[in-house]
């Protein structure tokens, strides 16, 4: 049988709350991360991902103390993102027992951290998180939680990381994220066809067929949810057997 | 029992200490000769790159420590692949303690590494007791360990090649346990059990 495709939870860390923003604003809370992420492990997640959405703009530098909460507690991989900025940002992150980081605004304004990170560390815990929002006709990269424009076109942006060592892409399209609407099955597929690592589809899930949609007409690689699992709208082992139902190879 | 985790410059070993700490076994992590030589069980774990990993464990002494270990040992994934003959990772020499290669994935048009989670079968011997044909657990990585003598179990990504391995006194699985929830457990619990 092949590789499964992969269910991740995100958990947006606010305050060491967890968090989801709708279309990146009007934050609110939903829980503790550790007993969030520990529910989802147990229920058939085949990953977590942990973000740090404040951090960037804050400035706050790391999550070890929760890193290490959640590692004790959770037998699945999970990455951990937000403002990670250095090479010694992300050797704290690892040692305090993340399997992976991801990197977003740091690698866009200086692309060779991406090289620094996967050469110390390894390509396969390097995640590339890209946000991005069509504009005048072209996807374009955004910063700091999609607070900041740039000019660079999202698809040269990611094949330039993957060069540099990027391990896998979590591609976030901001112009679904929070409508629950469907993934960006185009720009998915688009990026996972330019690329030879992993993609992971984030933004707008709001039913099961979109899943099934993202996999199958998207080709992502894995897809990447929070609000419908944190309000329970979608629960994993439904989802999970629902996507076997369909024919799409997971974890059950 | 006294369990020691090798510390070398690999990523991932406390994940292996959390792991033998939720299943109520207390570990050291440590580079002492010494400890590991008179441990119980040893876990070889990590993360990362063949070359400089040799690199490290022979500036330090390791490599011969490890190679003259009795006791039941564990590799976990780059661990299992130092513990073969030769990686095609930036061609190294690795310990040699199980005389079979590493081999560079084939391009075949599926993503390398593989990341995620693979189906395990043609499962042999006590590391793999009460663990059902066809259990997924967690793989991530782009050299494998081809099919051999030493096969203890069987993954397919491209093509068919060896999720585990047995030389002796020395175990080693491609996978991750300490990542692979609760298949995983009982895998690092059949460890600890022998």
């Amino acid at each position: 049988m092949p590789l499964t495709k992969r269910i991740i939870p995100c958990l947006d860390i606010k305050d060491g709350q967890t968090v989801k923003g709708i279309n990146f604003l009007n934050i609110r809370a939903v829980g503790d991360p550790v007993e969030l992420g520990s529910r989802y492990a147990q229920m058939g997640a085949d990953e977590l991902v942990f973000l740090d959405i404040t951090a960037t703009h804050e400035k706050r530098k790391t999550l070890s103390e929760l890193v290490t909460r959640i590692a004790h507690h959770i037998n699945i991989p999970f990455t951990v993102g937000g403002g990670i900025s250095s090479v010694e940002d992300v050797s704290i992150l690892l040692q305090a027992g993340a399997d992976k980081i991801s990197v977003n605004s740091a690698a866009v304004r200086n692309p060779q951290l991406i090289n620094e990170l996967a050469h110390q560390f390894g390509s396969q815990c390097v995640v590339l998180a890209v946000d991005t929002k069509f504009v005048d006709g072209e996807w374009i990269v955004f910063l700091n939680g999609g607070r900041i424009p740039t000019t660079i076109r999202t698809f040269d942006w990611v094949k330039q990381a993957v060069e540099l060592g990027a391990g896998e892409i979590l591609l976030t399209s901001m112009d679904h994220d929070g409508t629950k609407n469907g993934f960006a099955i185009e720009l998915t597929r688009q990026v996972s066809e330019s690329v030879n690592v992993p993609v992971i589809a984030s933004g707008g899930a709001g039913n099961m067929e979109h899943f099934v949609d993202v996999f199958n007409a998207g080709k992502a690689d894995a897809a990447l949810a929070a609000g419908i699992f944190h309000y329970g709208e979608i629960e994993l082992p439904a989802l999970k057997q629902f996507l076997h139902e369909k024919g799409i190879e997971v974890r059950r | 029992m006294e369990i020691v985790i090798i510390k070398y410059n690999a990523g991932n070993i406390r994940s292996v200490l959390f792991a033998l700490e939720r299943l109520g076994y207390h570990a050291v992590v440590s580079d002492d000769p010494a400890l590991i030589r008179k441990a119980d069980k040893v876990i070889f774990p990590g993360v990362g790159e063949a070359s400089s990993a040799m690199g490290y464990l022979h500036e330090h002494g390791l490599a011969q420590v490890i190679q003259s270990l009795k006791q039941p040992v564990l590799g976990i994934c780059l661990g299992m692949q130092l513990l073969c003959e030769f990686s095609e990772e930036n061609q190294t020499n690795c310990l040699g303690i199980i005389d079979q290669p590493i081999r560079q994935f084939p391009q075949l048009g599926l993503k390398i590494p593989q990341i995620g989670w693979n189906d395990i079968f043609g499962l042999k011997g006590p590391l793999f007791n009460q663990v059902p044909e066809h259990s997924y657990v967690y793989f991530v990585h782009g050299f494998y360990a081809p099919l051999s003598g030493y096969t203890l179990a069987t993954v397919e990504y491209m093509i068919p090649y060896s999720a585990a391995l047995q030389k002796d006194n020395f175990f080693a699985v491609q996978f991750h346990p300490e990542k692979s929830g609760k298949v995983g457990e009982q895998i690092l619990t059949n460890f600890l059990n022998m």
